[in-house]
């Protein structure tokens, strides 16, 4: 829907992990306070606020997206996947690996890597180690040196998770 | 962090964003957002209106007519990288498009955003200098076209001027070939020193990045690799004094004389990988 007169506040309607969300929000509400503020999905964590860091990595139309660096009123009309749209019933077999292969220790960083790893094998399921560093390149670990990231990531391709 | 207060407007075509652009005091084209919004939190940009460009499907294509090839302004980084007609006809933009930040940032950056930008370590100024590029600028009063030269003013500065919007950049498809090397911090870091470099039928074009406002054209090398089959040590050769010849900025990532050697060094092995392209 088109906007032809500059607003300062906009009802914002958006599909995050499959149920449709209406609210009005300022147009400078950034889409990740949209996330945690408003809808109470606090999953996404706010790292940097600057674009570096990943942790508030979402899916926005099914691409991964740094929901720090995009306006809630850009997302009106998009469908979001934010880390708790990933399981249903069970964990993924992405989180379990993340699980068994100890891909994680203080847990600040794992939604925007588990966002940014999912974007990934949906496009390519078996990624080389190489390819999964590519992929994670926007996210940010402090505490893992992210060697077990990558192991995690790479060991679901080789359909190694349990 | 909060932003400021500011107006936002989302136009279905681009006659509306040009209004909107030309009607509001403070108006700037929002595209991907990824240095705009990041810069707006810092307040290093205060716009009145963001006129969103997301809708504008028509700056999202891209195209080859006859020997040129058009990209329009709002084509994203990922989008590049996965473009059939990029990879036929140019590649070395699709390969430059690669490096640019990380995955999160290419799927929402954009072209016309990382030129209009023009941050002096951005990767395309320089590159689409050495391509010959023109960029295609609209308003309310008609169209324009402005050579790339032209086109990179001063530091974030271009030829778009308030109430227009760069809608397409042109560049010649086909070549002979393209070359880009550079130092950055880290992997796909900032740029510290750069260089692209591209021949056709022995005239060379090679612009630096990092070392000036705007990107800065190498005419001596280019001149002296005029017409000759080039090796390694005659690129050497060439290339010999060119860090003389600039006035790089010494900060804490390298040294002005640090920087002018790192510069010729990636002057050598764009030219030495654009050589190779175009005997391939």
């Amino acid at each position: 829907m088109s906007v032809n007169e500059p607003i300062t506040s906009a009802v914002v309607t958006v599909t995050v992990n499959g149920t449709e969300s209406e609210h009005e929000v300022p147009v400078r509400r950034l889409l990740v306070h949209f996330l945690r503020d408003d809808l109470d999905l606090t999953g996404t964590h706010i790292g940097c606020d600057t674009g570096s860091c990943g942790a508030c990595t979402v899916h926005l139309d099914g691409v991964a997206v740094k929901s720090c660096a995009v306006l809630a009123v850009q997302a009106d009309g998009a469908t979001v996947m934010t880390v708790e749209g990933l399981a249903g019933e069970e964990l993924t077999p992405l989180q379990r690996s993340f699980h068994e292969h100890h891909g994680l220790q203080c847990g600040y960083c794992t939604p925007g890597m588990l966002m940014s790893a999912s974007a990934l094998l949906a496009e390519n399921p078996s990624p080389s180690e190489d390819e999964v560093k590519v992929a994670l390149q926007g996210n940010i670990c402090r505490c893992t040196g992210y060697w077990n990231i990558v192991e995690a990531v790479v060991a679901v391709g080789k359909g190694e998770a349990a | 962090m909060l932003l400021r207060e500011v107006g936002y407007a989302r136009p279905a075509t681009v006659e509306e964003a040009l209004s909107l652009l030309a009607g509001n005091d403070g108006a700037r084209a929002l595209a991907g957002g990824q240095t705009l919004l990041n810069v707006m939190k810092q307040r290093a940009a205060s716009p009145e209106v963001l006129v969103d460009l997301g809708k504008l499907a028509e700056l999202r294509l891209v195209g080859v007519q006859g020997m040129t090839l058009d990209i329009g302004a709002m084509v994203t980084l990922s989008a590049l990288m996965r473009s059939s007609e990029v990879e036929v006809s140019r590649p070395i933009l699709a390969e430059v498009a690669a490096t640019v930040a990380d995955v999160q940032v290419r799927n929402r950056g954009t072209l016309g955003g990382n030129i209009c930008v023009n941050d002096p370590t951005n990767h395309f100024p320089p590159l689409l200098v050495a391509l010959d590029a023109t960029m295609t600028i609209l308003s309310e009063d008609g169209e324009r076209t402005v050579s790339v030269e032209d086109f990179f003013v001063g530091v974030f500065e271009t030829a778009v001027r308030e109430g227009e919007l760069l809608t397409r950049v042109s560049v010649p498809a086909g070549g002979g070939g393209d070359g880009m090397s550079g130092v950055t911090l880290g992997a796909h870091g900032t740029y510290i020193a750069n260089a692209a470099a591209s021949v056709d039928d022995g005239r060379w074009r090679i612009a630096l990045g990092c070392v000036a406002a705007v990107p800065v054209r190498a005419t001596l090398v280019e001149s002296r690799l005029s017409g000759v089959d080039v090796d390694e040590a005659d690129v050497r050769a060439a290339v010999e004094g060119l860090g003389e010849t600039l006035d790089p900025p010494s900060d804490v990532h390298a040294s002005a004389d640090y920087r002018r050697s790192l510069t010729e060094t990636s002057v050598v092995r764009a030219v030495l990988q654009a050589a190779e392209r175009a005997s391939g």
